[in-house]
């Protein structure tokens, strides 16, 4: 036994980490220099100053990089600056600037491929092409990230936070903006996504695709191109996000696309030209969002079903629900609608009449899209409520019987 | 025509309608303020008001002084001023303190919450001018009805009709011939078909700087590509003017060969 404690003590005290220094004057100059030194374990600290490198390869090394206050590494626009592929390692403090741009190779700021268990934290990314690419790795922590760029179009920009088959990540007040996607998700499995900024960026704010069992809360998702898109994708939670100022012809708050089983709870969308768009989603439960002047609040394609709708407040849109199919076994209930007109003579907080969310414009733009040329008319408003006073067009099925009489505070 | 000009505005001013429309204007302002202090939403309720009212007024304004002064207008027209002036001036004075009537009962209240400071400026400011053209335009129209009938009920009738073809009854033969010719490309006939109406050019141009063009999808963007330039903004102004215009010099024609 007592051989055996002194061994494990001899070992650990082998092993134990040293510190390698970066900097200008020091002995090791290079942080690609300080990478090939270093040993499972060890820190590098690199000071203040700009580093001109490229293809930093740290391969199966548990090292941690640590930056200074001001230590910048350029890329010089031409590669990958840090390629990784080990576990128990992480990166903090650095900034990254003028990552290479390509049309055929997804350059980032650091790619990590095939790890497990890393840190990437308080780092500052400029002039990005890909800031952040991570490629089938898991347990990961992406907190406290600065990522910006200054994307003009589509093919010639990459995305900031960009994961592809990882699992077990977490994504945390980060800042991504002026990319292409803000952050994309595809083929990631049991992550979360907290307290993030998103915005300016022009494709989406954030980007999901076949990713089931994600968490995305507190988020807030500001003047993107198109919005969120979230894809393809099952037993996704969102909660407490902020979508808003994403308007544009072809902008969303958020867009769904074949959703099954999510939770849609307490979310914010303010001003988006379309606050939900809802594709080809089953099973969606809708609970306490707010929709707060959007063009459509909410507008459904393709086959919905089972999705249930409580709770909302649905403030000052142009138009409050907008379908081309038949929205059959979808329920709407206790929501408060800025346009409801009925009352509540047993004064139990619920409408006794009940709401129709389609109004007969909706139903006519839904089939010319030109006559939205008559919104706010005079005319559009009689036949409005000439409809209202005795449904033809509008189904009589979709309505909202319990409407709520006042708006839902937190 | 100065003088004549310079009598019936003072003439309206003292009138009890011209206060009772000014007052109704700074009652909305303030009610509207004060129910939400957001200057750009109240702007945009402000915009559904005066694209109905402002003509409905300036319409039974127009028709009712022109039949009221009529026995004062006969008593001119025996002295030696011409016919042209005798009537420019009466209508001037009445879209003048129509206009002065709503700027000021809309502008008081706004600028009091603070109008300057907010983004909303332009925009307030735009939907004056466009009132302001309503008022000028309806105004006209509705004189030139006066002057062809003799009949007051039949006068009245005709510019109540008039209101509301084109308030109403207009958009409803747009949206419905829009309805029927689905099938072809109807962005120009649209762009078109609002500049035959005032009350429409004036609304699209009010509500593509509230920016309600993003939701117009294809047809936004033709219309925003024409209005929102500045090459739009004069054109609709001009011919904003146009329906100003036109029905002036109908007027005029008219009058040389009325017999009183």
């Amino acid at each position: 036994m007592k051989y055996l404690v002194l061994i494990i003590f001899f070992i650990s005290f082998n092993i134990q980490a040293t510190t390698i220094t970066v900097c200008k004057t020091c002995e090791i100059k290079t942080i690609n220099e300080a990478v090939s030194l270093s040993k499972d374990g060890d820190s590098i600290l690199v000071k203040k100053g700009i580093y001109k490198e490229q293809s930093i390869i740290i391969i199966n090394k548990s090292i941690h990089l640590i930056g200074e206050d001001n230590a910048i590494i350029d890329g010089e626009f031409k590669e990958t600056i840090i390629k990784v592929t080990a576990n128990n390692f992480s990166i903090e403090g650095l900034t990254f600037m003028n990552v290479g741009q390509s049309y055929t190779k997804d350059f980032a700021a650091i790619l990590v491929s095939k790890s497990k268990h890393f840190i990437l934290k308080n780092n500052i990314v400029k002039k990005a092409f890909f800031g952040f690419l991570i490629e089938k790795s898991h347990h990961g922590e992406i907190i406290n990230n600065k990522i910006s760029s200054n994307a003009v179009n589509e093919t010639s920009s990459g995305n900031g936070i960009h994961l592809w088959h990882c699992s077990h990540m977490k994504i945390q007040n980060n800042i991504v903006s002026n990319l292409r996607d803000g952050i994309y998700f595809e083929f990631v499995k049991n992550s979360t996504i907290s307290n993030n900024i998103s915005k300016n960026n022009i494709r989406y704010g954030l980007h999901f695709m076949f990713s089931n069992n994600n968490v995305y809360f507190k988020n807030e998702f500001k003047n993107n191109g198109a919005g969120v898109a979230v894809m393809f994708s099952k037993f996704i939670i969102m909660h407490d996000n902020v979508f808003h100022y994403n308007w544009g012809m072809a902008s969303y708050g958020l867009l769904l696309k074949e959703i099954y089983d999510a939770q849609i709870e307490n979310n914010t969308f303010e001003q988006n030209t379309i606050g939900i768009n809802v594709e080809n989603c089953s099973r969606v439960d809708y609970n306490k969002n707010k929709f707060i002047r959007n063009g459509w609040a909410l507008k459904f394609s393709g086959g919905c079903y089972k999705n249930i709708f409580e709770l909302n407040s649905f403030m000052y849109n142009a138009f409050d629900l907008s379908y081309n199919s038949k929205l059959n076994s979808n329920r709407f209930e206790k929501n408060y609608w800025s346009d409801y007109t009925g009352y509540d003579l047993n004064k139990d907080g619920i409408g006794d009449v009940p709401y129709r969310p389609v109004k007969l414009f909706s139903y006519i733009v839904n089939r010319t899209p030109e006559a939205l040329v008559l919104l706010r008319s005079l005319f559009v408003d009689i036949i409005n409520f000439s409809e209202k006073v005795s449904p033809v067009f509008t189904p009589d099925n979709l309505i909202d019987s319990k409407p709520l009489m006042k708006m839902i505070h937190d | 025509m100065l003088k004549i000009l310079k009598y019936s505005f003072f003439d309206l001013m003292r009138s009890r309608w011209s206060y009772v429309y000014f007052v109704f204007y700074l009652a909305l302002g303030f009610v509207l303020l004060f129910l939400n202090n957001d200057l750009n939403k109240a702007v945009i309720t402000l915009m559904n008001i005066i694209i109905v009212l402002t003509p409905l007024i300036g319409t039974i304004f127009g028709v009712m002084y022109y039949y009221n002064s009529k026995e004062f207008t006969e008593l001119l027209l025996a002295q030696p001023i011409k016919r042209k002036n005798i009537f420019m001036g009466q209508y001037v004075g009445i879209a003048l303190s129509l206009t002065l009537s709503l700027v000021l009962g809309l502008g008081l209240p706004f600028v009091l919450y603070g109008l300057f400071r907010s983004t909303a400026i332009f925009d307030f400011i735009l939907l004056l001018v466009a009132g302001s053209f309503l008022n000028f335009i309806f105004v006209a129209l509705s004189y030139n009805i006066a002057l062809s009938t003799d009949n007051k009920i039949k006068g009245f009738g005709y510019a109540i009709l008039m209101w509301l073809f084109l308030a109403v009854i207009y958009d409803g033969i747009f949206l419905i011939s829009l309805l029927m010719f689905n099938e072809y490309p109807l962005d120009k006939f649209s762009l078109i078909a609002t500049m035959f109406n005032p009350i429409d050019l004036s609304r699209i141009l009010i509500l593509l700087k509230l920016d309600i063009s993003a939701l117009l999808g294809y047809t936004g963007a033709v219309f925003r590509n024409f209005f929102g330039t500045s090459f739009g903004m004069v054109v609709s102004m001009f011919i904003l003017a146009l329906w100003v215009i036109l029905p002036v010099f109908r007027m005029n024609a008219k009058l040389k060969k009325k017999d009183f």
